[in-house]
């Protein structure tokens, strides 16, 4: 039990399949491929910033979105008796373990020309061309990912009790002011994890704009389309990611650390 | 939830989640390819089980989950016990290291193994396929397990250990008699995270699968990338129903336990 010597195989095991792998990344960036040393990979991958920034764009408006549908129903599913609580938990988890290619599948069905949604909206006059645009693919996005909002705002939100509200409440406070004052400061834990959750991998994410997008990808799909042809510019447009992903995570946890002072 | 407008909410949220599948499911039984109502059929899904390669890619699938889970909750397990003994700084990097597979983008992480195993590859002489995938499994489960049994190991009473090896036992006896009990719930729960993250996995998998070997959701993409396959549909029923069944089972146990407990 006092032993270290258990942790060597998976210390090896990090240096092989987690170490190397990311020095490779980082090699091949600041590489040409007769192995001299370059920055022109980060020059053609810079051709793909509009993309990039494209990107976390939809990142940033599907976590608001996803933020703004999942509070209010975190904070009613927190005020129900736990019983009720963990049968509704589970089936908004039940969506969450079908493949995400299939969740992004039904969506295709559902958007495509002549599908429900668009016979439907062509029989009241309406003509728009559902799938194809940025809007599906924050569409789907947020289908994707919103129980990640939903899980850690309820979970914290499942922690507030009761009489603290009711106390506030006896002590005068209006609907607004306890919410502000009491719900909402408790809830900023959860909330700091939810968008943490919901834009790495939304930002990050691959096929699901070449799914619902039409030609309009996302840094994902580039990367995937780069490295077919070109692993030293895809190594540089992935090595971008993982340092602005991680600049994010940073940022997040300090955010999070100072809001959670007190709670 | 008592207010109406407050369960027409959680309605609509419900509906949004749920109306995608349901769409999807109803439209395995259709006898046609468009979206529009042909009557009623079995035939996808007797097509779907005489699809050799389908059913070759689900058998790949659970085999790869399988290994990899078991390897993943060796290795994790071994690693959580020696890492619990580091002290201080060192502790804080190995666990840091440890989480980059959760913490980085699933397409980084994806491509940077595609690197290391095609250059090992032409050095080594063989081509990615089963093995690599499966090295690759191993290498983002094994950190869930560690994440899982780590708690355990911080709740137990070292004191309990200690008494065995005062009283004689051999200290490989006295963890399996006393250490193992203690922390078989996480590594329990660790095991079955891996199994379900490794049988779902695409990202990871399409970028070391390299051009032959399939599994399940590499199946999926190839089914459903730029068209309608009314397969895919069939498939997602049968899954769906696997995954509610298998809630609802963990469910009732769940609650049978805290029954239990309370009694």
């Amino acid at each position: 039990m006092k032993t270290k010597k258990t942790a060597y195989p998976y210390l090896l095991w990090m240096l092989l399949f987690t170490i190397v792998p990311i020095c490779m990344v980082v090699y091949y960036a600041f590489t040409d491929a007769n192995g001299n040393f370059t920055f022109d990979t980060f020059v053609s991958a810079a051709d793909y910033s509009q993309v990039f920034l494209y990107s976390l764009w939809v990142a940033l408006i599907s976590t608001f979105i996803c933020l703004v549908l999942a509070y209010p129903l975190s904070f009613m599913i927190s005020r129900c008796d736990e019983r009720k609580q963990s049968m509704i938990i589970m089936f908004i988890m039940v969506p969450m373990w079908m493949n995400f290619l299939l969740r992004i599948y039904a969506w295709v069905q559902i958007l495509q020309n002549y599908g429900p949604l668009d016979t439907l909206l062509n029989f009241i006059g309406i003509d728009v061309t559902l799938i194809g645009n940025s809007g599906a693919t924050i569409l789907g996005m947020v289908y994707e990912f919103l129980p990640f909002m939903i899980l850690p705002i309820h979970t914290v939100m499942s922690k507030i009790d009761n009489s603290l509200i009711e106390a506030a409440q006896d002590l005068g406070a209006s609907k607004f002011y306890v919410f502000k004052n009491v719900v909402f400061p408790l809830s900023v834990p959860g909330i700091i994890s939810g968008i943490t959750m919901v834009f790495v991998p939304t930002a990050s994410t691959f096929l699901v704009a070449q799914y619902l997008g039409g030609t309009q990808f996302m840094i994902g799909d580039v990367i995937e389309r780069v490295f077919q042809s070109d692993h030293h510019t895809g190594s540089a447009i992935a090595l971008v990611l993982m340092v602005v992903i991680l600049g994010f995570l940073v940022f997040m946890n300090k955010f999070g650390d100072e809001e959670a002072v007190g709670v | 939830m008592k207010k109406l407008s407050q369960k027409i909410y959680f309605g609509f949220i419900m509906a949004f989640l749920y109306l995608p599948l349901i769409y999807l499911i109803a439209y395995s039984f259709n006898d046609g390819k468009t979206s529009v109502w042909k009557g009623f059929t079995f035939k996808w899904y007797v097509a779907l089980f005489h699809d050799s390669q389908i059913m070759q890619s689900l058998y790949n699938s659970l085999l790869v989950a399988f290994l990899a889970s078991l390897f993943a909750t060796i290795l994790g397990t071994l690693a959580a016990i020696g890492i619990y003994n580091f002290k201080g700084g060192y502790r804080t990097v190995v666990q840091t290291v440890s989480n980059v597979p959760i913490i980085n983008p699933e397409i980084v992480t994806g491509v940077s193994l595609m690197l290391l195993f095609t250059m090992t590859g032409t050095w080594l002489n063989f081509e990615m396929g089963f093995v690599t995938v499966l090295l690759a499994h191993i290498g983002f489960c094994t950190p869930y397990v560690i994440l899982n049994v780590t708690p355990r190991l911080k709740r137990m009473d070292s004191s309990i250990y200690e008494a065995a090896l005062d009283l004689g036992c051999s200290p490989v006896k006295a963890f399996f008699k006393v250490v193992l009990p203690e922390i078989m719930p996480g590594i329990f729960s660790g095991m079955l995270i891996s199994f379900t993250y490794s049988l779902d996995d695409f990202v990871i998998t399409y970028f070391t699968r390299g051009s032959k070997f399939q599994t399940l959701p590499i199946q999926i993409y190839t089914m459903t990338h730029q068209r309608i396959n009314p397969k895919a549909n069939a498939l997602s029923a049968l899954l769906f129903v696997t995954i509610l069944l298998v809630l609802i089972l963990i469910n009732i146990r769940g609650d049978k336990d805290a029954e239990k407990s309370r009694a």
